[in-house]
């Protein structure tokens, strides 16, 4: 089974993102969808930090360190760009103004359902960032992650053992198996398979069922 | 003459009780008032609840205060980050409290307490463990979640440019959370890299109106961030 590696997986995201789209991408994998957006196509990137029209990392000798994204590492800005305050910036994201949020997540289900801020419900020390903002207040939900964990248990599941993030709120998975929408009423239907990916061993890895179109 | 601007450290931090909750700006160490944040822990204030998006990293700044067993409880978005070792000894060891936030409803706590609005309601977190035992209510067929104003003692922010009547600006992403900071205490002081002339900034571009702020003190962070 040959599938996407984590490059191939952002590239292929990023292909689906149409011009003129708002889009905030969260902290992993999320981020590496930036580099595949080809520039000549205008996709305006916000980062939860008070950055709208966020560019690439800069040269080392460019850094300007009053300038990071929501990872903490430096960026750019693109000619347009702008900076805000957090409520601004929450507004955005609250308001239903973010056309696209790309996140990562430990589970998803069947049902929309995501899961990707705490471990249990007794999580030393749980961290939710803007993950339940980005969830409730995002147009469009995408998740990208590996297709399993890293000990083989699947991510893609019936319904979501850790605490949740978001109810009901992914549109659409990206992993290095394929492309998978979330359907209402239906559940995971195979939109795309990785180079060498057969949906047997698609299904094989997932927690839930795999429907077709 | 209405003059903000003051000259030592003591000065900055004069009043700061015991028991104060406390804002203090900033998005991992871009917009952190670390030297308002030095002056705090000399200062000697204890008790302290302290609202902050990061819970700290590293055995300095408000790890430091933590450290010191002079931060009773802690409201962040955000505590596990790389570093945050204080922080998670503290709470490992259950020597300090933790309240968890949704950033975007941390920071729109904090606009609403400075707007002068008690609470809210807003989808966020909904149907999750930390909207557990909140009212829930249902506008427009979506269920939304009661949450109430983040009101500070005091704001500890960072700022660019600040001027004698307290009105500042931001230097790109070190704004985030300080303009709402600064609106949502009632002592609000604000440490900058540059003190201008009254009438210097343009009116059009100043961030935060000098009525959200209190006392405005000149500080070096050093040539990279000049």
């Amino acid at each position: 089974m040959q599938g996407f590696d984590r490059k191939a997986m952002a590239a292929r995201l990023a292909q689906d993102i149409p011009e003129g789209w708002v889009v905030n991408l969260g902290i992993g994998i999320p981020t590496m969808v930036a580099d595949h957006v080809p520039l000549e196509r205008e996709v305006i990137l916000h980062s939860e930090n008070g950055i709208l029209g966020m560019g690439p990392a800069p040269p080392p000798d460019k850094v300007d360190p009053w300038l990071v994204n929501a990872g903490k590492q430096p960026v750019t800005l693109r000619p347009g760009g702008s900076f805000c305050h957090h409520a601004d910036s929450f507004a955005m994201i609250r308001g239903g103004h973010i056309d696209l949020c790309v996140l990562g997540a430990f589970e998803v289900a069947e049902n929309g359902d995501i899961a990707n801020w705490a471990t249990s419900e007794n999580d030393t020390a749980p961290a939710v960032g803007g993950a339940m903002d980005l969830g409730a207040g995002a147009k469009r939900l995408w998740v990208i992650m590996e297709h399993t964990t890293k000990d083989g248990r699947p991510k893609l599941v019936e319904r979501c053992g850790y605490p949740l993030t978001t109810p009901r709120a992914v549109k659409r998975v990206y992993t290095n198996l394929g492309v998978f929408d979330v359907v209402p009423e239906r559940g995971f239907v195979v939109r795309d398979l990785a180079p060498g990916v057969t949906l047997a061993q698609a299904q094989a890895a997932s927690g839930a069922t795999l429907h077709t179109q | 003459m209405i003059n903000k601007i003051v000259h030592s450290m003591a000065e900055a931090m004069a009043g700061i009780r015991d028991g104060s909750t406390v804002l203090i700006g900033g998005f991992g160490a871009v917009g952190q008032p670390d030297h308002l944040i030095e002056g705090l822990i000399e200062q000697g204030a204890k008790d302290l609840v302290c609202v902050a998006n990061n819970a700290g990293t590293g055995r300095q700044g408000l790890a430091r205060l933590m450290e010191l067993g002079r931060v009773r409880k802690i409201i962040c978005s955000f505590p596990r980050s790389q570093g945050s070792v204080v922080f998670e000894e503290l709470y490992r060891a259950g020597k300090i409290e933790l309240e968890i936030v949704p950033q975007g409803t941390l920071a729109e706590r904090m606009r609403a307490a400075g707007a002068g609005i008690p609470a809210f309601f807003t989808p966020t977190a909904v149907g999750t463990i930390l909207a557990r035992g909140k009212e829930h209510r249902e506008f427009h067929g979506r269920t939304h979640v009661l949450e109430e104003a983040l009101k500070g003692d005091v704001a500890l922010i960072e700022a660019w440019e600040g001027d004698r009547w307290g009105n500042l600006t931001y230097r790109a992403s070190g704004r985030n959370f300080n303009p709402v900071m600064a609106m949502a205490a009632d002592l609000t002081i604000a440490q900058v890299m540059h003190i201008r002339e009254l009438g210097e900034l343009v009116p059009e571009n100043v961030h935060t109106p000098g009525i959200f702020v209190d006392r405005v003190i000149r500080v070096d962070r050093g040539p990279a961030w000049a």
